[in-house]
């Protein structure tokens, strides 16, 4: 098609700028609905929960007519029994049973046992209703159901920092033995920026040594590294379970060298977990630092040498300069990427070493708990992308003028 | 169940519960990275009698007592996620027990001849379900399935595949003489043992898995 191959200078400026956007569109569009959709209405239940409000319709208006807090009155329980009994014929009570759960431990099987014996007809007042679910008799209990009546909701938001709402209507912070969010977002951070200096203390002698070889040999050097990075992560991950457990390769040679007496504790530790992160993160941070060495004309080291500076000055002051944004890019993918590490920690990670990933799969996959994994998915995107604005503005770099 | 190396291990353990024996078992040992199954252990090793376990683990001072047991083995356990990984474990030697589900460990010792064997007393017996989706296309279909899996001389024939025990005790006569003693269902090992309770954790599990991993983290 002649309009192709021969691009016309258009007339408006504003037609200039439509045509990247046009020809990017199919992507865009497949983004927005394959992507962006699905992230934000995850996200979105993380503060939208409307499963206890749907499930009772009637207790939320019996809940408006009674006053004041505490256990509520008849009308309340007759409502309650009413819009389980519904429920339980919709096939909705255990959606509600479950998610009342998460709120109140233990409501579970006992809100079923309410439901069923609502169903039977049988007499359904607040003696009967407490009888069949005690946790009713309580006044935290309908505290946690009158705040889970609430659609949007801060609970998870507020969870995942380790937070609730107190009885006094204050933000306070939860017991200590179930205060476990803030603490794996720490290692999750502090983890991903000891990987990121190791593969930066790796990364940036080898581009260094690479830019100078023979560009046959550099060719080589260059697919060994990459060779690995070629491979599936999770064959990567087991390869490093063979080396590195108590009687694996690394500490037979360690014995046999004599560089230690006993075997190290390698697998499910910090440490082994550090080695293979680091490992499968080097391309990473590798080839953004390699790409912008070799952009550099090794000619003006040598003219700032020339002109008096020691070595040491010259690449302090000429040379680290020039290749800073390649070093901030490799830098700032290997930490995001780190951030979200699942599989190498499940398989290599002791139990003190499990990542935020690990947390949000676990609600996910286990406690079928979106809301939860969503508020910590949440956290965990928001602090992502906070780091990278932050990074980009001060710090004047720019992911995708790289290259 | 329990399972260990024969040729690691001098001494049989007696029981689940010797885990918790360091002295006489030194060195590292698995267990699930869960507080199922594991909390109830741990009261069983504190003196809990088997029918209290779950009176005890609702209680909050019954939990806090089944962590301080566990507290006094944290440092030595290594923890498993898929149960592929007991065997695994044991066969690296990576430690010198661990708690496994026994279909693995016996795939292990039957197809792989891993010197591995297992301790049953105190075992915790959990079922499978077989549910039928609400509008199920073939519904009379699947109750003739059930009633048809229900049958004691069918149930009977699971082991022949995988050594897990038919539901109904009525099957046992039923089983295959040299797969009956690999099952857990064996009379031999229905001596001393606990049946998972899932309503108990359909109600605390979400809770006690989190005080489980902030227990971890510490």
């Amino acid at each position: 098609m002649s309009s192709i191959a021969m691009p016309r200078i258009s007339a408006t400026d504003q037609r200039e700028s439509l045509r990247p956007l046009a020809l990017a569109a199919p992507l865009l569009l497949l983004l927005l609905f394959s992507f962006g959709a699905p992230i934000v209405a995850l996200l979105s239940r993380a503060v939208y929960e409307p499963t206890i409000a749907n499930a009772l319709p009637r207790t939320v208006a019996a809940l408006r007519q009674d006053s004041g807090a505490g256990v509520p009155g008849e009308p309340v329980f007759l409502a309650l029994a009413a819009d389980l009994k519904q429920a339980q014929a919709a096939g909705a009570v255990y959606e509600f049973a479950k998610t009342l759960n998460t709120r109140l431990p233990g409501a579970r099987s006992q809100v079923l046992r309410a439901a069923r014996i609502a169903t039977q007809d049988q007499a359904t007042g607040k003696e009967a209703m407490i009888k069949a679910a005690p946790l009713l008799a309580e006044e935290q209990s309908w505290a946690a159901i009158r705040t889970g009546t609430n659609r949007f909701t801060s609970f998870y938001l507020l969870s995942a920092f380790d937070l609730r709402w107190t009885e006094r209507g204050t933000i306070g912070a939860v017991p200590a033995d179930q205060a476990v969010f803030l603490r794996v977002f720490g290692r999750t951070f502090l983890i991903a920026t000891i990987v990121t200096l190791a593969t930066l203390a790796l990364a940036f002698p080898l581009a260094f040594v690479i830019t100078s070889l023979r560009p046959a040999i550099a060719g080589i050097v260059l697919v060994l590294v990459l060779l690995p990075f070629w491979t599936s992560i999770l064959v990567r991950t087991a390869a490093w379970t063979v080396i590195l457990q108590k009687y694996g390769l690394l500490n037979d040679l360690l014995l046999w060298l004599g560089l230690t007496s006993d075997r190290l504790e390698l697998m499910y530790s910090r440490t082994g977990l550090i080695i293979a992160m680091t490992h499968i993160q080097l391309p990473f941070t590798l080839l953004p630092i390699y790409s912008v060495m070799r952009s550099v004309k090794p000619s003006l080291v040598r003219a700032a040498q020339s002109l008096g500076a020691r070595p040491f000055t010259a690449f302090w002051r000429v040379y680290l300069p020039q290749v800073m944004p390649g070093v901030l890019a490799g830098c700032l993918l290997t930490f995001i990427l780190c951030l979200g590490y699942y599989i190498t920690p499940v398989l290599i990670g002791g139990a003190s070493d499990q990542l935020i990933s690990n947390f949000i799969a676990n609600y996910v996959n286990v406690e079928l708990n979106w809301e939860m994994a969503a508020a910590l998915s949440f956290v965990l995107l928001a602090s992502t992308l906070g780091l990278y604005v932050t990074l980009t503005r001060y710090l004047g770099l720019d992911l995708f003028k790289m290259g | 169940m329990l399972a260990y190396d024969t040729t690691v291990l001098k001494e049989a353990p007696s029981s689940v519960l010797d885990i918790f024996d360091t002295k006489k078992f030194p060195g590292k040992r698995a267990m699930r990275k869960a507080p199922a199954q594991n909390l109830e252990w741990a009261l069983m090793a504190d003196g809990v009698p088997i029918a209290d376990v779950y009176k005890v683990l609702g209680t909050p001072e019954g939990v806090d007592r089944a962590f301080k047991k566990l507290d006094t083995i944290k440092k030595d356990i290594v923890w498993w996620d898929a149960g592929a990984q007991p065997p695994q474990l044991l066969a690296s030697r990576e430690v010198v027990m661990t708690t496994a589900w026994n279909g693995r460990i016996q795939s292990a010792i039957d197809q792989e001849k891993r010197p591995f064997a297992i301790v049953w007393n105190n075992q915790i017996v959990e079922y499978d379900m077989i549910a039928i989706p609400k509008g199920a296309k073939n519904l009379d279909l699947a109750y003739k399935y059930l009633a048809y899996a229900a049958e004691p001389e069918v149930g009977a024939q699971l082991g022949r595949f995988i050594p897990y025990g038919p539901v109904l005790t009525d099957a046992t006569p039923f089983v295959p003489k040299d797969v009956l003693p690999k099952l857990p269902t064996a009379p031999d090992h229905m001596k001393i043992y606990l049946v998972g309770d899932v309503e108990f954790w359909g109600d605390h599990g979400e809770d006690l898995v989190k005080r489980f991993n902030a227990w971890l983290a510490q």
